[in-house]
């Protein structure tokens, strides 16, 4: 008995982290692009996400130490692991590029959080459950915030609109990962906790062909989803990230504020 | 030291907000009342936003407001149930947040009309004028949006419905 609920809480532990990974590198990469926003208030506005976003990560760590114990806490899980042990979608690492891509990265994925977050409100693990009723509200104004911006642009300028398609052409191979349940999302001792992601897909991918459609950008169709990274297989840029992310623990170790 | 709980409320109620000095934490809405077992006393806040820097000044500033009233055994515990939204901002905190020069939430989130994207008529602070607009969704903090008047032609911070 005692080592089957050892394995449900590897699962919970691996689950959790798998979901505060995506919203940690997200809010990494939005955090780059601290100062160099287009004008000041999306300047603003994109690191204001970040912010939100590495909330999110913070309070799904927290959970993660306690689960886990021996002492650990929120920090070692984004300044002591290394590439293979993250568990985020490929789409959250992709480079900032232009600002049409950083604006169609979020409006993925903001389409997948928003209805990820919407189903795990109703999760039998009453943690994620609270963690979802909290965090869908930034998630909301999120998903409000990119899809102005996906049709403001898409809908703009000749020159506004190529560099949407272009990013979404870019990108598109990336967002259906979110939707392909990993071997930890299909762990039977996790259902009713864990979304079923699959289920989500509808819902998100009728929302992103709304707005794609409002904004005049055409959806291409993608023969090959790109994933892995929810199994610790990442793309060339993730060490980089990571690099720099961890920089300060790696050259002054157990250093503190 | 003897727990006094209405003194340890009449503590815990005048520490503020460090972003928005004139609103203590009551007014915000965000402290959720102490526990006391024997001499440890767990103050419980439930954080506005889930990023919010001011939350880990916000438990620093509690504990020291705690010791100097005489209270060294003090744990600042932040729990997401119940989750804040801006309908807890209590009357008093809406107009002192005016006073200070940003527009308090226009309406009770429970509507949920604040989701559907539409563009609410938010009051100047300063000269009251409806005829204002949006420059950016996002402010200077988490909890704030950029408005801007076009009679007076001030900028100023609405606190964004939560």
């Amino acid at each position: 008995m005692g080592e089957v609920i050892n394995l449900k809480k590897d699962s919970i532990l691996k689950y959790v982290l798998q979901l505060a990974d995506n919203a940690m590198i997200l809010g990494q990469r939005l955090a780059e692009t601290c100062g160099h926003g287009p004008i000041l208030e999306q300047d603003i506005a994109i690191t204001n996400i970040s912010l939100d976003l590495i909330g999110e990560a913070r309070v799904l760590y927290q959970y993660a130490a306690e689960i886990e114990g021996n002492g650990k806490t929120e920090d070692d899980y984004p300044y002591k692991r290394d590439v293979r042990d993250w568990q985020n979608i490929l789409l959250v690492e992709q480079p900032n590029g232009h600002f049409g891509h950083i604006i169609m990265r979020q409006f993925m994925f903001d389409c997948y959080h928003f209805y990820h977050l919407k189903t795990m409100i109703n999760s039998s693990d009453e943690r994620l459950a609270q963690i979802a009723a909290k965090t869908i509200k930034e998630a909301t104004y999120h998903l409000r915030y990119s899809s102005e911006w996906v049709i403001r642009l898409g809908d703009g300028t000749e020159e506004s609109h190529d560099k949407m398609q272009e990013a979404l052409d870019d990108r598109i191979r990336f967002f259906d990962e979110a939707f392909i349940p990993s071997k930890i999302e299909m762990d039977q001792s996790l259902t009713g906790i864990a979304v079923d992601c699959t289920e989500i897909r509808e819902s998100a991918w009728a929302k992103f062909s709304e707005v794609c459609k409002t904004a005049n950008l055409e959806v291409p169709e993608v023969k090959f989803p790109q994933k892995g990274g929810k199994d610790g297989l990442h793309s060339e840029h993730f060490g980089f990230l990571l690099s720099e992310l961890q920089f300060i623990q790696k050259s002054y170790p157990n250093s503190n504020w | 030291m003897v727990i006094d709980k209405l003194h340890i409320e009449s503590v815990l109620q005048s520490v503020t907000d460090p972003e928005i000095p004139v609103l203590t934490i009551q007014d915000l809405g965000i402290y959720q009342g102490f526990k006391a077992d024997g001499k440890k006393i767990t103050v419980l806040i439930t954080p506005t936003y889930t990023g919010c820097p001011a939350m880990d000044m916000i438990s620093v500033n509690v504990k020291s407001a705690m010791e100097e009233a005489g209270y060294n055994d003090v744990d600042v515990k932040l729990i997401l149930s119940p989750v804040w939204t801006t309908d807890m901002i209590s009357e008093e905190g809406h107009r002192k947040l005016k006073e200070y020069g940003i527009a308090p939430p226009v309406e009770k989130t429970s509507d949920k009309s604040y989701m559907s994207g539409e563009e609410k008529i938010v009051p100047c602070p300063q000269c009251e004028s409806k005829n204002t607009q949006v420059v950016s969704q996002f402010g200077s903090t988490a909890c704030k949006a950029l408005y801007k008047c076009n009679d007076c032609l001030e900028p100023f911070d609405y606190f964004k419905c939560y």
